[in-house]
């Protein structure tokens, strides 16, 4: 506790709350436009989530339980690091279980299990606009926003097609908000862009070098570009996980040897973890228990 | 002296955490517009601010937010206490202000005179903070929009007639408009721009 004294509760100074506070409603406001904010030096660098650990900060309550993932892993640096820092800086209570979290702040991934009422996803945002890529200047895409002029995001998937037959944007695809914003969903898969729509949870969106906040408040439409004759496809995988067997879920590729020996296993550990605890088992599982017995013995 | 203590009283005991719950309770309600949130934590501003009215001004407003107070508000003791508890400046001018409030039964102008934001930033425009006499029991309305499944039916008490109308209109401006806070008692209901309301 003696940690705790040394910083206000959260890291963040009660200024710089309400600052982040007044940006988070407005983005709530205006579902998929980014709120410009006097984004602070953190104790960690750009780049490693500092807009989304300052809105967690600035929303987190004594009563809340934390959840933190890198790329759908909870046992990653990155997640590691930022509820270490939470524990440190609030005292906050901790799990890896999404079910019983009330803040889930995420780099890349949502979450396998659908979200709930009453429950927050704080993502990190690296490039908040989507049009950054095409138009490098701010007063151009803040002009394009402001009169709904897309037609370049458009331009660009349809550059995927004619290049590669079909869109091959597979992360950070751009999404439309309620029929107005085009918005970055952060580099997340593009299997994750329909769990964003008319989601039950409150999505908040922070990007602590670029300075912007958005927001996708519950029960909003977030629709995928596409063309009729190119329709949004999410990913598919042939194989089920190799350690739970679950299939329609996001599998990371994890290299075994150097003779070509790899498996698919889940991105989000909490959902494989879950599936194994109620007897799910997949291809690759029993023989990876009986390794681990061994030294044990 | 009695004016002197109603300014210097009625912060929140324990404002960090005060602050957060209020700042959730609003979070939510701004996300689920239509849902009546209850205030854990109160304030006790001078009259005519309400109680609510008071823990939103505490939560939100601070050196950088201009705040424009009704006249009855501005001519009692709380423009002196919204200025040594938050900070922010009352102004007159009602597109320079951050934040409005507005007590119980107060006129309420067209929201067009308050700031409304650019194409560029609509994020820049002002949130009305309006006591009601109750948050039930008024003219039913039903709301639509974002953070509503299907539809919720709102029925604030005491709001002027002309309301609807001015809503209305606040909506199709969007994505520019003024945000409203709805608050009585020791409850807030919320209602972002992106709300559509019609008579049921």
């Amino acid at each position: 506790m003696n940690d705790l004294a040394t910083y206000n509760f959260a890291y963040l100074d009660e200024q710089t709350k309400r600052m982040i506070r007044r940006a988070i409603l407005k983005a709530i406001a205006i579902p998929g436009y980014q709120v410009p904010f006097a984004s602070r030096e953190m104790p960690m660098p750009y780049g490693w989530g500092t807009g989304g650990v300052q809105v967690t900060a600035s929303i987190l309550g004594p009563d809340d339980v934390l959840k933190v993932i890198d790329q759908g892993a909870d046992d990653t640096t990155n997640a590691v690091s930022i509820r270490a820092f939470f524990q440190k800086v609030a005292n906050v209570a901790v799990t890896t279980k999404t079910v019983e979290a009330t803040i889930i702040q995420t780099r890349h991934r949502i979450p396998e299990e659908p979200l709930k009422e009453g429950q927050t996803l704080v993502y990190q945002v690296p490039i908040p606009e989507p049009l950054r890529f095409l138009e490098p200047r701010e007063t151009e895409t803040r002009k394009m926003h402001a009169l709904e002029e897309y037609g370049l995001m458009h331009v660009k998937l349809y550059e995927d097609i004619s290049r590669n037959g079909h869109i091959a944007t597979t992360y950070a695809y751009p999404v439309k908000v309620e029929g107005r914003y085009v918005m970055d969903p952060s580099p997340t898969p593009k299997f994750d862009n329909p769990k964003m729509h008319m989601s039950e949870a409150l999505q908040l969106f922070g990007a602590g070098r670029e300075k912007r906040i958005y927001a996708v408040p519950p029960f909003t439409e977030v629709v995928s570009l596409d063309f009729e004759d190119h329709p949004f496809e999410i990913q598919t995988f042939e194989k089920p996980c190799a350690l739970c067997g679950a299939e329609n879920v996001y599998l990371d590729e994890v290299v075994l040897d150097d003779r070509g020996g790899r498996m698919f296993v889940c991105s989000d550990t909490d959902h494989c973890e879950d599936r194994r605890a109620h007897g799910h088992a997949g291809s690759m599982l029993a023989s990876t228990q009986h390794q681990r017995k061994e030294p044990a013995e | 002296m009695g004016t002197q203590s109603q300014i210097y009283a009625g912060a929140f005991a324990d404002p960090v955490f005060a602050a957060q719950s209020v700042f959730r309770t609003l979070m939510d309600s701004f996300a689920r517009p239509g849902t009546i949130g209850r205030l854990s934590t109160q304030s006790s501003p001078p009259s005519p601010l309400g109680n609510a009215s008071g823990a939103v001004a505490l939560t939100l407003c601070d050196q950088d937010t201009a705040v424009w107070l009704s006249p009855a508000l501005a001519k009692s003791a709380v423009s002196q206490w919204i200025a040594f508890h938050t900070g922010a400046c009352v102004t007159e001018a009602k597109d320079e202000a951050r934040f409005a409030f507005f007590e119980k039964g107060a006129a309420v102008p067209g929201f067009d005179q308050f700031a409304l934001g650019t194409q560029e930033y609509p994020d820049r425009s002002t949130t009305l903070v309006v006591e009601v006499e109750a948050l039930t029991g008024g003219q039913p309305l039903v709301a639509r929009g974002p953070g509503i499944k299907t539809e919720i039916v709102v029925a604030p008490k005491g709001l002027p007639d002309v309301f609807l109308d001015f809503w209305t209109a606040n909506r199709a401006i969007f994505p520019r408009g003024i945000d409203l806070v709805l608050t009585a008692e020791d409850s807030v209901l919320c209602l972002p721009r992106t709300t559509k309301l019609e008579r049921e």
